[in-house]
């Protein structure tokens, strides 16, 4: 039999979305269903002194005394209040919800409310704030001595501002209220974490609370968390009304109220050998979480880990702090910190680079991570680790060397970065989760039961080939439930890279248990004798992976992936736009599980993080985006596309399913600092990014 | 007001200055029309009308009364629809989906044998965040059987 | 809201010649970003969309006469446009993305009247001149007399935009429009220009309306220096901060580009 995994399978949910038939969120009604709409702060800090509310008949509002629970969001800190009560710490934070049942009505509805605000004086500098989110140190050897036998020290600073996931599809929720119940429908990644904020929030037991995600147009990680302010939102209004809300944000209002990336300071002091081995890393990173602290502990900690690059170096130190501004909390994005840190570490490498007069790629070659070596929290790598083989590949591929001969001194430049990803939840983190899947026989096959959400990576399509695979059947009859809490177990988010590694290997030992179970008989054969049963899998950690939450040190990951990107660009002498002219990218993955798909992560990804080099620009002003609409946050169109060349690597993990690794995230660690180092060769010294044109025409001459 | 929409007739009761793709989306019950920005900018909304591709969140239905209008549920009927659907499923052009509406009829009007730029550009006015564009270049010159063009070299180990 | 759909040219005419306070859309491409966004304080609108009299492209004694409601598609296809003024062609493929184009009408653009309109400094380059229709009867008026402030023009509230007419142009045409991206853009800075026996030289996105840079074009006609011409350019532009550029990028991209011009049409 043909198998499933290894192979470009035919999506599971392809023709549904090609045809128009898939429902996303705003696809849907309900009987009765009325719109919602939200009431925001105008002013980034102060008070509410009153509000006035001059609605006719056919309005509906709610505050933060329709809350039957604790008003906050239940995600980590109970820090963010659901609806404000009398502070506001940054514009557009929520204060009322209005529903109607016609949604012109809502419209123009914000004219209709006035709320008084009166202002305090907000601080956007996360190096002036006073209110700390999380810090974490992270120490391997003894950060002097490692200086005492440097030959020189290098220092640097490095600089990255906010990013907006920009799915195509905005942020949309359905409430439906029911007798001591509650449901509700979403464009979401993680259902666990709405029914959570929801439980709380409500004040229902679980079993009385349903989580549905709908076909979802985009989220990378800006549906992670945000979906759950919104659910609680809609929930709220829903609950006052006695009737079905349905909120779904405008392009605007997304673009303003949903979090972002989190902005970066990263600093750098490094000790190396005359000859180009590091002696020493010290880094400092400064992560600027908004007004509450979602999830800026978690971002912090995958920044920090991060934060030395894929190098090996005796002494280490690295200091990180998650701070508080008066503008809209940022939350995940893809990359989760590493891209921030990451960015950082590379571009002070070419910089070094250049100080010592080491070829990049030489000086990456000396200081690359091994296997056997040990990273920055002390984790020793086995046999997968790649860092040298997809540096060399990508060096080969790009004809790096001979490039960078040939553009010398022209308006050409070629500029390389060197990253890795962990994949799954850092340190403790899947022990916690306990995640668990399940997997119900069927007539004809098996069902997939998990809480993973399909949003566009190809969650059903290789959840079915592992299991196909594993059980030995045809990946036909392989179905896939929807991520709907009343019937999947909770496998937990959607996120971190985990949803092959992880939870895949939860369903390979559930489809390797039903196997078992089946004995000689087909599922059909069975199924006709027996009925139906489910089998389920719970979370086990790898033996021998210690981490030590206290000292932050041991195996932050049971497994990385390792990436090498090459950028050749080409800069206008008269505009100063940059143009990508090629990327290479090479990704070490484990098990490309469905090829095609694995090269989409890789392209979508890569393509996300060039925009976060060159064009993406959150423009503040005033803790205020500016340019909130699409005509001003720009991302590449079909016209910008930067060409790219592809290849993936496998290096199996052993406890991963079939030996894959996680791909999603990775492929944005690496664009940036290779597109800064191109620019750095062909002559432009730039630290920060977005390097648009107006930057690249200042930025110092090298 | 009367309009043909996927072949159909259709005689809407809505404000001349409705956007079409409201019409389409609330009083055709047709949901395949994506709105993704509202200005005109991503191209979700894309649908043809008499045959040329427009954003439908900025075009009144008086604009399209009396017109041939094709959403994504009728692009089987144009010719190059079907391989397009086809295409976008098996190499790759669709991920999360929300662009694919309009992406595949920003598509159709192209000619057999399309090159590399003329997709550029026939697709310039839509918006995707997932694929960064190489595997919708692959779909659209798979269904349109150009010969193989270097848009993206994709390798393996 | 409301819509009002006259039949022929002399019906909207009339129309609005009764009431002037009626807001013409053709192609709706920015007008319905503004109901959108609710910036459009208008609420009555007259639709010019089906009037045939305002299509059409012909050429009369080497005049170009383009009908206000030509979209930038019918324009980028016409080989009248593709002969004669070039530069009107480069600047449509650059506006949006096909979807835009298809809708998208020069007379809406220039009624628009965006500092930012892409085929404005072709038309000041060009020469154009703006015809203008009421119930009353028609007038020329030359581009360069347009427009007399930001969003203001001469057009009276009773008059139509019936047709952009462009005069044979003698020598190259060059064009760039420098946007923040390679399509649906908005510019950052535009130029247009012609270098004949005339110099004329147009920026777009550098002050509250098009600029015709006469003392740049003169210093250049006369055989001045791109040096000089460039410090000419300095005293007719007044480019701005916004969400988009700075004004510094601007001015100095803008000098780039009129020295990109001069040795590219040497």
């Amino acid at each position: 039999m043909a198998r499933a995994v290894g192979s470009n399978v035919r999506r599971k949910d392809g023709d549904a979305k090609v045809t128009g038939a898939a429902k996303y969120i705003d696809d849907l009604t309900f009987p009765g269903m009325i719109y919602g709409a939200t009431i925001r702060s105008t002013i980034p800090r102060g008070t509410i002194a009153a509000r006035h509310i001059s609605l006719p008949d056919g309005f509906v509002v709610a505050d933060h005394q329709d809350i039957p629970g604790p008003n906050y969001v239940a995600l980590i800190d109970p820090d963010q209040p659901c609806l404000a009560v009398d502070q506001i710490r940054h514009v557009a934070e929520p204060i009322l919800l209005i529903g109607h049942a016609d949604k012109h009505a809502l419209i123009d509805v914000h004219k209709r409310v006035r709320i008084e605000e009166r202002a305090a004086t907000p601080n956007y500098d996360p190096e002036k704030s006073d209110i700390c989110f999380k810090k974490i140190a992270i120490d391997k050897g003894q950060i002097d001595l490692g200086f005492r036998i440097s030959d020189l020290v290098i220092d640097g600073e490095y600089r990255t501002g906010h990013q907006e996931q920009l799915y195509i599809e905005t942020n949309g929720v359905i409430a439906v209220p029911g007798d001591g119940q509650m449901t509700v429908y979403g464009s979401l990644q993680c259902p666990y974490y709405v029914h959570k904020a929801l439980v709380v929030l409500l004040k229902l037991p679980p079993d009385r609370v349903r989580v549905v995600q709908t076909e979802t147009g985009g989220g990378f990680g800006g549906k992670e968390e945000y979906p759950s302010i919104l659910a609680c939102h809609a929930a709220i209004l829903a609950r006052k009304a006695n009737r079905p809300v349905k909120m779904i944000y405008d392009r605007v209002e997304d673009l303003l109220a949903t979090t972002k990336r989190h902005p970066s300071i990263v600093r750098h002091r490094t000790g190396l050998t005359r000859d180009g081995r590091i002696t020493a890393m010290d880094i400092d990173v400064i992560m600027d979480g908004g007004a509450y602290a979602t999830l800026s502990a978690v971002v912090l900690s995958r920044g920090v880990i991060h934060a030395a690059g894929p190098y090996r170096c005796d002494h280490v130190r690295i200091r990180g702090r998650a701070m508080m501004t008066h503008t809209p909390p940022n939350g995940a994005f893809r990359g989760f910190g590493a891209p921030q840190t990451q960015f950082a570490i590379e571009a002070h490498m070419d910089r070094i680079a250049d100080q010592l007069g080491i070829d990049p790629v030489r000086l990456r070659e000396i200081n690359a991570l091994r296997p056997g070596d040990t990273t920055a929290t002390g984790q020793k790598l086995g046999k997968d680790a790649s860092a040298l083989p997809v540096l060399r590949d990508a060096v080969k591929r790009s004809k790096f060397a001979q490039k960078r001969k040939k553009w010398k001194g022209t308006n050409r430049g070629i500029g390389l970065s060197l990253f890795f990803h962990g994949s799954g939840f850092t340190g403790g983190g899947e022990v916690k989760l306990a995640s668990k899947a399940s997997l119900a026989l069927t007539a004809n096959g098996a069902k997939i039961l998990v809480a993973s959400t399909e949003i566009g990576q190809g969650t059903r399509t290789m959840h079915a080939q592992i299991v196909a695979d594993a059980l030995g059947v045809p990946f036909d009859s392989i179905d896939v439930n929807e991520a709907d809490t009343a019937f999947v177990p909770d496998s937990g988010p959607t996120v971190a890279s985990r949803t092959c590694m992880i939870v895949g290997k939860l369903l390979e030992r559930c489809a390797l248990d039903m196997k078992k179970r089946l004995g000689k008989m087909t599922p059909a054969q069975y199924f006709k004798k027996h009925g139906s049963f489910t089998v389920t899998s719970q979370y086990e950690p790898p033996p021998g992976l210690l981490w030590d939450d206290h000292t932050y040190a041991g195996d932050a990951y049971g497994s990385y992936a390792w990436g090498c990107n090459v950028v050749e660009l080409e800069v206008d002498p008269v505009t100063f736009e940059v143009t990508p002219l090629n990327v290479t990218a090479v990704a070490e993955i484990g098990k490309a599980i469905h090829p095609m798909m694995a090269i989409g992560q890789i392209e979508g990804g890569t393509a996300q993080g060039i925009g976060y080099a060159l064009i993406e620009e959150v423009v503040m002003k005033d803790g205020r985006m500016a340019n909130a609409t699409l005509t001003n946050y720009i991302i590449p169109t079909p016209q910008d596309a930067a060409p790219m060349d592809i290849g993936i690597m496998e290096s199996p993990y052993q406890h991963g399913p079939f030996g894959a690794k996680g791909v999603g995230e990775m492929p944005i660690d690496g664009p940036a600092p290779a597109v800064i180092n191109a620019l750095r060769n062909c002559g432009f010294d730039i630290r920060s990014i977005p390097a648009t044109p107006e930057r690249v025409m200042k930025a110092p001459r090298i | 007001m009367k309009l043909t929409v996927n072949g159909k007739l259709r005689n809407v009761k809505a404000h001349p200055m409705k956007r079409l793709l409201d019409v389409l989306r609330e009083d055709c019950g047709l949901t395949g029309t994506k709105e993704g920005c509202g200005e005109g900018e991503c191209g979700a909304c894309t649908v043809l009308i008499d045959g040329v591709a427009v954003d439908s969140c900025i075009v009144p239905v008086a604009h399209a009364e009396g017109c041939r209008v094709i959403t994504i549920e009728g692009a089987t009927a144009t010719k190059t629809g079907k391989a397009l659907q086809n295409a976008f499923v098996v190499h790759g052009g669709a991920q999360c989906g929300i662009c694919t509406p309009g992406m595949i009829l920003a598509a159709t009007p192209l000619e057999i044998g399309a090159s590399l730029d003329e997709i550029k550009v026939a697709l310039a006015g839509n918006l995707c965040r997932c694929t960064g564009y190489p595997a919708i270049f692959r779909s659209v010159e798979s269904a349109l059987k150009t010969p193989r063009r270097k848009s993206s070299r994709a390798g393996h180990l | 809201m409301s819509l009002v759909r006259p039949r022929s040219l002399n019906a909207a005419l009339s129309l609005i010649a009764s009431d002037p306070t009626l807001m013409p859309i053709a192609g709706c491409t920015d007008v319905y970003v503004g109901l959108h966004f609710g910036t459009m304080a208008q609420k009555r609108f007259i639709d010019l969309w089906r009037l045939k009299e305002l299509h059409g492209i012909s050429v009369e004694k080497d005049v170009v006469r383009i009908g206000a409601l030509s979209t930038y598609t019918e324009i980028i296809e016409s080989t009248i446009v593709q002969k004669r003024v070039p530069m009107l062609v480069a600047a449509s493929r650059e506006v949006g993305g096909a979807q835009i184009q298809n809708r998208g009408t020069l007379g809406g653009n220039v009624a628009n009247a965006s500092p930012a309109g892409d085929t404005l400094p072709v038309l000041a380059a060009a020469n154009a001149r703006i015809v203008l229709r009421s119930k009353n009867g028609t007038r020329t008026v030359a581009f360069d007399s347009y427009y007399t402030g930001y969003r203001k023009s001469v057009r009276q509230p009773d008059e139509l935009i019936t047709a952009i007419e462009i005069p044979r142009l003698d020598g190259t045409q060059w064009w760039r429009k420098v946007g923040t991206r390679r399509a649906q853009a908005i510019s950052k800075i535009m130029i247009g220009a012609v270098r004949g026996r005339d110099v004329r030289i147009a920026f777009g996105s550098v002050a509250p309306t098009v600029v015709l840079a006469r003392k740049t074009a003169a210093v250049l006609s006369a055989g001045g220096s791109v040096a000089d011409a460039q410090a000419a350019l300095r005293t007719e532009i007044a480019p701005i901060d916004d969400v988009r550029s700075t004004s510094e990028y601007r001015a100095r991209v803008a000098a780039n580009l009129l020295a990109q011009f001069w040795k590219e049409t040497a």
